[in-house]
């Protein structure tokens, strides 16, 4: 389906921008500890954020969009994860300086050079992420580079900031976030838009990230490293891909984009060849709902049940170009769609290309064409609405994609979506609304501070991984997927507790990702769970398969606890006692066995226990049970 | 006097801008000894930092400082043209209600200049229609900036001029008056005029923020809507303050001007009414009193005697401490002193004799320092001392207004007798006959 693309010759350009948690003791402007709650909230805040208007009366695009949301946000948190300063209660603390030295040393491993002095800036963002409105953010290092096989990546900027809050909820009106999130130190790294192919974004982001692993002073697991991309190809526009979590989608992301880029070059030639017009794009509605009257599309007929109305907007000349999809997830429909939700709210749109498999009539659609005054050159979307504003909002979306449709491609902000798509988010900022954090003195990065950050010494991969070999008796390939994993301190923590290093390792790597192929949601799991499962396992009180049956309990029920699961699974070990007396019991029901079998009866038994046992057992103690009670069997 | 071009620099930062002539604002290219290369917009020095430094902002928004012993040289690619802006037409104004907004300090709207940086605090009507649009249906605002100063620099003689140009406002129409002040001191001054202004025709509600009116999350905002709403239609003549009632945004309490105090040094809900609940909420759009025990608005003209003895005290009483201080200031010529004793109200037995001398011609009234409560100095003996010494209790009213009550009794007789008198005397729900909570 998927043709092989020559992104030399489409001009592609990828920037990277790779996010990392740093594990400091704690967050960048305070003292709470750097990390994600596993207890209920027990403070909720309402807030709305406003609109700043700078000094020259503009108003940020992205801004506005989400003022005029006019959303209310609620933050929860509990007191061991988030203060004052979370909440925007209290002035920020000083900067902390372990961070700062940390942001120092991965800049001497990259080459780049430190500014003498830091400033703290306030970048505004008010989707509610940030309690204050702003992110707290500064640069630590400029210029530096990277080797990526044999090409040098340049890196534009190091900076230091903090963490958004998590977003945790959305119901009509108000979105929930937690705080405990909100402030856990980032280091931000951002290379030169000179990556040419998906393939390559995935090995620089690799090798970054491994750098970054490398320095032991990041954290690990799910949600600590995000990626960003900003990617663009010849007569395309600059987007902007926020939120890679998993390395291996970044090329299916720069892909997806790639094609999306190039239908949308390809449409814009399209329609104009039509003659098609921007200003004949109108964001005058017209009410359709008679002609659904006796619909039998559920969509519409629900809706109208639900006492919303029917609405139309013609896109003339486009007949035809909604619907084409020339690559899964590529189609413009799709986009007009993310529009009309982002901006209105309105879950989704149909469209003239498609509508006829949504149950609607051709006597229909002939009078919605009617109603609006268009011919079979043109298109139309259908939308339905509970009230006319809501619906204004929706049918301007609508036209101002349509009318950026006939032009190109627009610059956006979209999200990565876990399949490798890309869905729209916002417009594009402005240029960056920032201004100085002056809670926050300036601070000066010392010829003493940047001594210290060059003589950290940080292993090269080989040495880490001989390092792992070495010290666990793992073999390369263990080893390497080992220190590219999320896991790593859970196999250092299990393993410090008696846990066997191999079998660990190879259940952390191979055999949860295997799990997740399956599609069983192995990630779910916290770092707490599965070393909790390997004590049980360095005890002695399940065998090595009940990890695996554990994980798979748990990831479907993720409110059991681990001792529950091991009780609800009857996985806990039998103790030799138990055996004997099964065995004994076996043994006596089953005489004949005997009396057949003799001594060989041994492998027929263990044969009917190791079934019954499977799991609860080692099966050597057992076959040396079973031999026992056969001999004293045959001796009475 | 022309305004400085290079604003927070000194020495030899100084020294290496003004030889490029250059100017905050101005685009610069700055060369450094090792061979690098900064570009970007001269920004201006923050006032505590070192001389060592200058801070430029790159292209991509950020600020950096460059360490001047690392320049080679500084040159001024482009002076910075200061672009018009370009401002939304003024709303619609569809409220019929005249609210004049006085500005003391603190700023409650301000707009960002994001290439130096620089925060503007705004004052226009114009502007504050433009950054709070919903106040075109509250009211129809004037404003007049009488001064400017962080509140902790403002003296009895500030309550006074604050008093008299809330008066005039109220003579020349207003349906009510917003002071706009800093949150530090503001109990002090909303005490100041309720005994200042002794007749009142409609509110007076002051207003703060405690988050910089420049950020997103500010409260100023919700707080300037509820203090206006509450001047334009509150059925009550009283003074009172205008802040949220919790951390979010939902509520703003109307407290009482002499119950109010300062109750956190950072959040939003710092502002608490002391030993009485406050006078009404506004949620939701509207005003909803919480007791109807109030002075009803009224046609009176407004009537001012904002004259205040500044030599009052207030002093916190402390284990150990020794009595010499309140000798020290009735020799300096204080006329009375407020005290925040302990508990009930009580100091170490070894300051009665003191008191005995001191009470003859100074005015000794004694509050708690657990802020909460009433002082009774007829349950121990120490409170039964001081009480003969001649000092007076000062049932349930806040230490801090029982010091602005002094100051503005003690300006207006002389005799000792009639100043403990009017110091018992309830003026503006100051002290209450029923404590509840």
């Amino acid at each position: 389906m998927s043709q092989q693309l020559d992104y030399k010759a489409l001009g592609l350009r990828v920037g990277l921008e790779i996010h990392q948690q740093l594990a400091t003791r704690h967050k960048l402007f305070c003292h709470c500890p750097p990390t994600l709650t596993t207890r209920q909230p027990t403070t909720t805040i309402y807030r709305r954020l406003r609109l700043s208007e700078s000094e020259l009366g503009e108003i940020d695009p992205a801004a506005l969009l989400e003022f005029k949301k006019g959303r209310i946000i609620e933050y929860v948190c509990e007191p061991g994860t988030a203060c004052l300063v979370e909440q925007d209660e209290e002035p920020p603390h000083p900067i902390n300086p372990e961070a700062v030295h940390y942001a120092l040393v991965i800049a001497h491993a990259l080459h780049a050079r430190p500014v003498d002095e830091i400033h703290v800036m306030r970048k505004i963002v008010i989707d509610g992420s940030n309690t204050t409105g702003f992110q707290r953010t500064c640069i630590v290092a400029l210029g530096g580079y990277i080797r990526v096989g044999d090409k040098t990546i340049p890196i534009q900027t190091i900076c230091l900031e903090e963490e958004a809050a998590r977003k945790i909820g959305e119901r009509p009106g108000v979105v929930t976030y937690a705080l405990d999130r909100l402030g856990i130190p980032l280091i931000e790294i951002a290379t030169a838009p000179v990556i040419e192919s998906p393939e390559e974004c995935l090995r620089v982001a690799l090798a970054i990230g491994r750098l970054l692993r490398l320095t032991g002073f990041v954290k690990r697991g799910l949600g600590t490293i995000r990626q960003d991309i900003n990617i663009s190809i010849r007569g395309g526009a600059l987007t902007e891909v926020k939120g890679v979590q998993e390395l291996a989608l970044l090329p299916k992301v720069v892909e997806f984009e790639v094609h999306r880029q190039l239908h949308l070059i390809r449409l814009a030639e399209e329609l104009q060849k039509r003659g098609a017009n921007p200003e004949d794009v109108r964001s005058k509605l017209t009410d359709v709902t008679d002609c659904f009257q006796d619909t039998k599309c559920r969509v519409l007929h629900r809706a109208i049940k639900r006492g919303e109305r029917v609405y139309a907007i013609c896109l003339p000349k486009f007949a035809g170009l909604l619907g084409l999809e020339p690559y899964p997830g590529v189609r413009l429909g799709r986009e007009i769609a993310a529009y009309v939700r982002v901006e209105s709210g309105i879950p989704g749109i149909l469209h003239s290309d498609e509508i006829r498999k949504y149950g609607v009539s051709d006597s229909e659609v002939v009078a919605v064409q009617r109603a609006l005054h268009c011919s079979d050159q043109d298109a139309f979307i259908v939308f339905t609405a509970p009230d006319p504003e809501t619906a204004q909002r929706a049918a301007d979306a609508i036209v101002k994609r349509a009318k950026q449709a006939i032009q190109g491609v627009p610059e956006e902000t979209r999200a990565a979506r876990p399949d490798g798509t890309t869905e729209y988010m916002r417009p594009r900022p402005g240029a960056a609304r920032m201004y100085p954090e002056t809670d926050i003195p300036p601070y000066p990065v010392t010829d003493e501070a940047w001594q210290r950050a060059t003589s950290y010494s940080i292993p090269t991969w080989d040495e880490a991984v001989e390092q792992l070999i070495k010290e666990f008796d793992l073999n390369k390939q263990l080893a390497e997927q080992l220190l590219d994993s999320p896991y790593m301190d859970v196999f250092k923590a299990a393993v410090r507790i008696g846990a066997p290093p191999r079998f660990t390792a190879s259940f952390l790597t191979e055999r949860l990702v295997a799990l997740k192929k399956e599609g069983v949601a192995a990630d779910q799991l916290s770092n707490e769970q599965l070393i909790e499962i390997l004590k049980l396992l360095a005890e002695g009180r399940i065998p090595k398969d009940g990890c695996l049956a554990l994980v798979r309990y748990l990831a479907e029920h993720p409110s059991t606890s681990v001792e529950e699961a091991v009780v609800k699974l009857g996985l806990q070990m039998l103790s030799e006692e138990e055996v004997r007396r099964i065995v004994s019991e076996t043994i006596t029901q089953n005489r004949d066995v005997i009396e057949r079998r003799g001594e060989r009866a041994v492998s027929a038994f263990m044969g009917m226990l190791m079934r019954k046992l499977r799991g609860r057992v080692d099966p050597r103690l057992l076959r040396q049970l079973v031999e026992e009670e056969v001999r004293r069997a045959l001796t009475q | 006097m022309e305004k400085d071009r290079l604003p927070g620099y000194r020495g030899s930062a100084r020294e290496i801008l003004s030889k490029a002539g250059a100017s905050v604002g101005d685009r610069v290219a700055i060369v450094l000894t090792d061979g690098g290369r900064v570009e970007g917009t001269l920004m201006p020095r923050y006032e505590l930092a070192d001389d060592r430094h200058i801070v430029v902002k790159l292209d991509n928004g950020y600020n950096i400082g460059v360490r001047v012993a690392r320049i080679q040289s500084i040159e001024v690619i482009a002076r910075r043209t200061l672009p018009t802006p370009v401002r939304a037409p003024p709303p619609e104004i569809r409220a019929k209600e005249r609210v004049v907004i006085l500005g003391t300090g603190g700023t409650i709207a301000a707009r960002v200049d994001y290439v130096t940086g620089g925060v503007t605090p705004v004052f226009t009507p114009e502007d504050l229609y433009a950054l709070v649009p919903e106040l075109s249906d509250i009211a129809r605002i004037e404003t007049h900036l009488l001064f400017n100063i962080f509140s902790e620099n403002m003296t009895p003689q500030h309550w006074s001029r604050i008093a008299e140009a809330t008066a005039d406002a109220f003579r020349q129409g207003a349906d009510g008056v917003v002071i706009a002040h800093g949150t530090d001191t503001m109990g002090y001054t909303a005490a100041a005029l309720a005994f200042a202004l002794r007749k009142l025709p409609g509110p007076v509600v002051l207003v703060g923020a405690q988050r910089s009116s420049d950020r997103p999350s500010s409260d100023a905002a919700t707080n300037l809507i509820a203090a206006v709403y509450t001047a334009a239609r509150a059925p009550f003549a009283e003074v009172v303050v205008a802040m949220h009632q919790t951390r979010s945004d939902t509520a703003i309490a109307i407290h009482r001007g002499t119950r109010v105090r300062k109750l956190h040094s950072s959040r939003r809900d710092a502002f608490k009414s002391v030993n009485a609940p406050p006078l009404a909420v506004f949620e939701k759009g509207e005003l909803t009193l919480l007791t109807q025990d109030y002075r009803a608005r009224n046609s009176d003209p407004p009537e001012v005697d904002a004259r205040f003895e500044p030599h009052v005290a207030l002093i916190k009483f402390h284990p150990g401490m020794p009595p010499d201080i309140l000798e020290y200031l009735h020799d300096r010529g204080y006329r009375g002193i407020i005290l925040e004793g302990t508990g009930l109200g009580h100091v170490n037995v070894s300051w009665v004799d003191t008191l005995r001398r001191l009470t003859k011609d100074m005015l000794v009234g004694m509050c708690t320092q657990t802020i909460w409560g009433r002082v009774n100095m007829r349950v121990y003996s120490t409170g039964r001392l001081l009480l003969q010494a001649g000092v007076i209790g000062l049932e349930d009213m806040l230490a801090e207004t029982a010091l602005v009550k002094a100051m503005w009794v003690l300006a207006h007789t002389d005799d000792l007798e009639e100043a403990k008198q009017l110091m018992l005397t309830n003026f503006a729900g100051e002290i209450s006959e029923r404590l509840i909570e």
